[in-house]
């Protein structure tokens, strides 16, 4: 069971035990961590659960697809190490996994 | 201060509700009713994902009962209420108890369109909107079986990518000259049909679905040109209804849908709605709409909740749908009605390609297939009411963005 850390633009830390198998947006959907909206439900088509992903922990996902990239282009603030959380599948080598919310969501 | 929020219809709307007005600082009563027995869930992947049975149902739901339980919301699931008295403030449920409200939300959505032809009363013609009408479908989605589907729009062309994954004989029977050709160029028309060709699907234009006929159950399509083919398993998808009917009765301004102002308050000050079951204005736009969409259930659902709480928030959003078919992924943004002109952007034979729509030179619209960025910066240039350089448009080397 990975152990996720989503850091809050304030700095506060949660950690969340995610269970193996879902995506990371349904991971901070089901405990309601704020800043994730995640309107479209993990389709790749509304850019709203956008994160950053901690720099030591890019390398360890697999990239993005051009779908993915498209959307980021547009999203809020996007930066190089933003990701779609619908997009990234866990599993027990994200272990230890820690991103920030942004500020805002959408375009 | 409210003191009693009730909430009628679980869907996108009601649950997106519910998590504003808990997160939002609602400390009363709050109430979800709905008519299915399950937590409020995503209908999306119905016709994708977990139709082919690669989703499991634990993963619909938006949250589970702990959620509510945390957040003091009472659910009253697979209690469809039958009707409202506005005078007294009351909704009844059908097992008969009343409970009173100080705010409602009607969050009703719509219910798909019945055939009307004759045999549409024969038993096994299937529609496709709940988990109940999945799990009824499912089992007869078996290699080979016969798949008819009468209506080439999104539901119809999603559901026929997936039964012809599963390896089903799928046939779409489309009474327009081209399938989704309400809701798109006839180039995406076009290329989807193509898709769906090469994947084996027959799809069968300018063809009038007159009777359905059978023995005991549905076994044949008959059409106004006399051609018939023969089902397995029939499904319906030519449209939606809103879901009106308590909102009529109590004497609410319905009209296609529930009439709300921009605040989503309906002709009774006491009652709001949200999601497919509205009729209300867009700014933007210039013009009434009723949008069957996620984002529309989700962002008028968000509104209502926070109007109900006293803080006025107006609803006046661009809208965007999306669709999943095979591998293609179309992405649609704005709303095209009232167009005066179309720009092409990209050749559809890369698969990647995008439709401008603009008005009096301002980008009104944009569908792009397979094309993630032209359909985000879409979206901002919609909301900004910008103007494109034609030219600029009509080049996909030049990114959408940067065409103002």
């Amino acid at each position: 069971m990975p152990r996720i850390a989503f850091i809050g633009t304030d700095g506060t830390r949660r950690e969340i035990d995610a269970p193996a198998g879902v995506t990371l947006m349904e991971t901070a959907r089901e405990h309601g961590v704020r800043g994730i909206v995640a309107q479209c439900g993990g389709a790749c088509a509304c850019a709203t659960c956008h994160i950053y992903v901690s720099p030591q922990w890019m390398a360890k996902l697999p990239p993005a697809e051009d779908m993915e990239e498209g959307m980021l282009e547009s999203a809020w603030e996007p930066r190089p190490n933003s990701r779609l959380s619908c997009q990234i599948h866990l599993t027990g080598a994200l272990d230890g996994l820690e991103v920030t919310v942004p500020e805002r969501q959408g375009s | 201060m409210t003191s009693t929020i009730l909430i009628v219809g679980a869907g996108q709307a009601g649950a997106q509700a519910v998590d504003t007005l808990r997160r939002e600082g609602f400390e009363g009563r709050l109430v979800l009713i709905g008519d299915e027995p399950h937590l409020p869930y995503q209908r999306p992947p119905l016709s994708k994902q977990f139709l082919a049975g690669e989703m499991a149902a634990d993963r619909l739901p938006f949250r589970h009962q702990a959620f509510y339980e945390q957040h003091r919301v009472e659910l009253k699931l697979g209690l469809p209420a039958l009707s409202i008295d506005p005078g007294a403030r009351l909704v009844t449920l059908a097992d008969e108890q009343a409970l009173s409200y100080d705010r409602l939300l009607l969050s009703t959505g719509a219910r798909s369109r019945p055939l009307s032809c004759p045999g549409a009363d024969l038993p096994g013609i299937h529609y496709l909107r709940a988990i109940a009408d999945v799990d009824a479908i499912r089992a007869a989605l078996r290699p080979g079986a016969r798949v008819i589907i009468i209506g080439g729009g999104y539901i119809g062309l999603e559901t026929a990518a997936t039964a012809r994954k599963l390896g089903c004989a799928v046939t779409v029977l489309e009474m327009a000259d081209r399938v989704m050709n309400r809701v798109v160029a006839s180039s995406v028309s076009e290329y989807f049909e193509h898709e769906h060709r090469t994947q084996g699907v027959k799809i069968i234009c300018n063809t009038r679905v007159v009777r359905l006929e059978g023995t005991r159950s549905v076994e044949r399509v008959v059409c106004a040109d006399r051609s018939s083919y023969e089902a397995d398993l029939l499904i319906a998808g030519i449209g939606a209804v809103p879901e009106t009917r308590l909102a009529a009765e109590a004497g609410l301004a319905c009209e296609n849908g529930i009439v709300v102002d921009s605040h989503c308050r309906t002709s009774d000050p006491a009652i709001y709605a949200a999601g497919d079951c509205t009729n209300h204005p867009s700014a933007r736009f210039g013009m009434r709409v009723r949008l069957e969409s996620v984002d529309n259930a989700f962002e008028q659902g968000k509104s209502a909740a926070l109007n109900m709480q006293g803080r006025a928030t107006v609803h006046d959003r661009v809208p965007w749908f999306w669709s999943d078919q095979f591998d293609n992924k179309l992405l649609i943004v704005g709303l095209s009605q009232g167009f005066d002109q179309q720009v092409l952007r990209g050749d559809p034979a890369t698969r990647a390609f995008t439709v401008c729509y603009l008005k009096g030179g301002e980008l009104i619209a944009v569908e792009a297939v397979n094309h993630s960025k032209d359909y985000m910066a879409g979206r901002k240039l919609i909301a900004e009411r910008a103007r494109p350089d034609i030219d600029k448009l009509a080049d996909p080397q030049i990114p959408l963005k940067d065409t103002i």
